[in-house]
């Protein structure tokens, strides 16, 4: 297992664009840290964003897995690089000759998702726990290790997206069609196509089901925004007469779903690269 | 013997074509083998199928009499296959050390086999920048890194300049002097006659022929003659029982025995008979003309 981590860091370590975009992955995760920086200093109106309590623990751990989960595409472009262009190069090929099997191939790539997904968790949480620390007014143990089922759904949410983004390379064998391929799968296939033929099939509340199970919806269901659980805004939406009533936990069952088609994508990876003649 | 690789009744069909048909043949240990063909005859999809990147349609193959699994047996062989497929954006250095990751072998070899090849200053450079050449040798450096038990090479020379071309081929003679089997595909006749003891001929993915380069055809060679006396030496030759046909071809007379006859026996009779030569050889077809009646047999 150490050996596929290893053939797979050589890979990725000595290309420059995924050194640089991993880099700015984990700055631009650091650099949210920033935020805490926006103070408007200009009587009468004074502000400071971090005194509004978007640090107070647990609401920092579901801020923070939100804001740093749209920083996922950053690997994404990596993964899906680095996957199409092993058919690009003809670098597989060479691979299997040289005597690593298809299953191992795979599983190099799928072992580098993992740890990426694990070490960008355990990023999320030390930036998040030192702002934390910070500014936020409850400083209990209990009130601090509440909540974190938010990163459990962060690295499911990463697994999932990064294992789709390897499928995807692999299927379309050249990257940049593999990362329009995405985009179409999101914006036409999921959410035009599958959200109104459910619509027209199944109704409204159907089509809310059946989109509970497609895989990008899922992914985001995973951890739902957290803007209008921040109290500033609910005080606001409240005084507009919305009533904003939404479930912002993590669910068992979107975890489910998520593992689920992870499964689905790996297992197709494996089928694709087992068919295919090279 | 020891065997190294054993094919039987392999077939391969891509859709309605058969590349390969019911193809079986063996390579022991310490020859050097050639496959033989026209482009299209199937040559690289048998070496694909047999090194795990093409599936086959049917039959069986086995390495090391089936020892082990086909990816673990790979990690025994060296193998280049049409075009060096390596990493663009990495050295030479970190491309091997990756080679030496995935064989599992240690990563000490390196510098000893990039200088074999020639390329121990380059190592440093990015493979992108090397010329088919160097990239070709590079491959050939990879290949060996595990020492392996055989070296295969697929049309090795394709697209080199003749100093590239000739560069591979002492590269390839100096590892066949070192007793590695080698199993070498291409279509260039000459490459092949050159280094190769043994032969498979494959024509639209049929097995014409497989064993060793001397016996593919049952043929004596054959004499090439010049003498002023061409007449009377035709008359002898027609009678002799010994020769099937000959041939006059302004004045170069070539004969073919029918049994095993050597030039000084030849001379000797001649000279008995008052027939002076002023030229005389005996040749063994070359591996081209052989190979055309083979593939024009075929044919009719």
């Amino acid at each position: 297992m150490i050996r596929l981590l290893q053939i797979e860091f050589i890979k990725l370590w000595n290309n420059r664009a995924s050194k640089f975009l991993i880099f700015a992955y984990f700055t631009l995760i650091l650099c949210m840290a920033l935020i805490a920086m926006i103070r408007i200093d200009r009587p009468p109106i004074v502000f400071n964003i971090a005194d509004q309590g978007i640090f107070n623990f647990p609401y920092i751990w579901h801020l923070n897995t939100w804001i740093a989960s749209w920083l996922k595409l950053f690997f994404a472009i990596v993964i899906v690089s680095m996957t199409a262009n092993e058919y690009s190069n003809k670098t597989i090929k060479q691979n299997l000759i040289d005597g690593l099997s298809k299953k191992e191939f795979l599983m190099s790539k799928f072992l580098m998702v993992i740890s990426f997904s694990i070490l960008s968790t355990i990023f999320v949480f030390l930036v998040s726990l030192i702002l934390g620390l910070l500014y936020s007014d409850f400083n209990e143990i209990s009130i601090i290790f509440s909540d974190l089922s938010y990163f459990l759904g962060y690295f499911v949410k990463l697994v999932g997206f990064f294992s789709l983004c390897l499928f995807l390379g692999l299927l379309v064998k050249r990257s940049a069609f593999a990362l329009g391929f995405l985009i179409l799968w999101w914006g036409i296939f999921e959410n035009l196509i599958i959200r109104f033929s459910a619509w027209w099939l199944f109704g409204k509340e159907g089509s809310e089901k059946v989109m509970h199970f497609m895989p990008l919806e899922a992914m985001s269901n995973l951890i739902v925004e957290p803007i209008t659980k921040f109290k500033a805004v609910k005080s606001i939406s409240t005084q507009l007469g919305a009533n904003l009533s939404i479930d912002y936990a993590v669910h068992w069952y979107n975890i489910l779903i998520v593992l689920g088609w992870t499964t689905i994508f790996i297992y197709l990876s494996y089928a694709l690269l087992k068919k295919r003649d090279l | 013997m020891n065997t190294i690789l054993t094919v039987s009744n392999l077939t391969k069909k891509f859709g309605p074509l058969v590349a390969v048909n019911n193809l079986s043949f063996t390579i022991e240990k310490g020859n050097v083998y050639g496959i033989l063909g026209p482009n299209g005859s199937g040559k690289s999809t048998t070496l694909g199928i047999v090194l795990n990147v093409v599936n086959r349609t049917a039959g069986e193959f086995s390495w090391f009499n089936g020892a082990t699994t086909t990816h673990d047996a790979l990690k025994k062989v060296g193998a280049i296959i049409e075009r060096p497929n390596f990493y663009p954006y990495m050295t030479a250095l970190q491309n091997l050390k990756l080679v030496c990751k995935i064989k599992e072998v240690p990563t000490a070899k390196i510098a000893e086999k990039l200088e074999l090849v020639g390329l121990l200053d380059r190592k440093d450079s990015k493979f992108k920048t090397y010329s088919l050449g160097m990239k070709q040798r590079l491959a050939i450096a990879s290949a060996l890194l595990n020492d392996p038990e055989i070296l295969i090479l697929d049309e090795p020379t394709n697209g080199l300049d003749p100093q590239g071309i000739h560069q591979i081929r002492e590269i390839i003679k100096k590892i066949a002097s070192q007793g590695t089997t080698i199993l070498l595909a291409s279509h260039l006749l000459d490459e092949v006659e050159k280094v190769c003891s043994h032969v498979v001929i494959l024509q639209k993915g049929v097995k014409l022929y497989a064993g060793s380069v001397d016996q593919m055809l049952a043929s004596f060679g054959f004499f090439e003659l010049r003498t002023s006396q061409e007449q009377n030496l035709i008359t002898y030759l027609e009678k002799d029982v010994r020769f099937s046909s000959i041939k006059n071809e302004d004045g170069l007379i070539t004969a073919y025995p029918k049994e095993d006859l050597s030039a000084e026996e030849l001379n000797k009779t001649l000279y008995e008979k008052g027939i002076i030569l002023s030229h005389l050889s005996k040749r063994k077809e070359s591996l081209e003309e052989q190979f055309l009646t083979l593939t024009k047999n075929a044919k009719n």
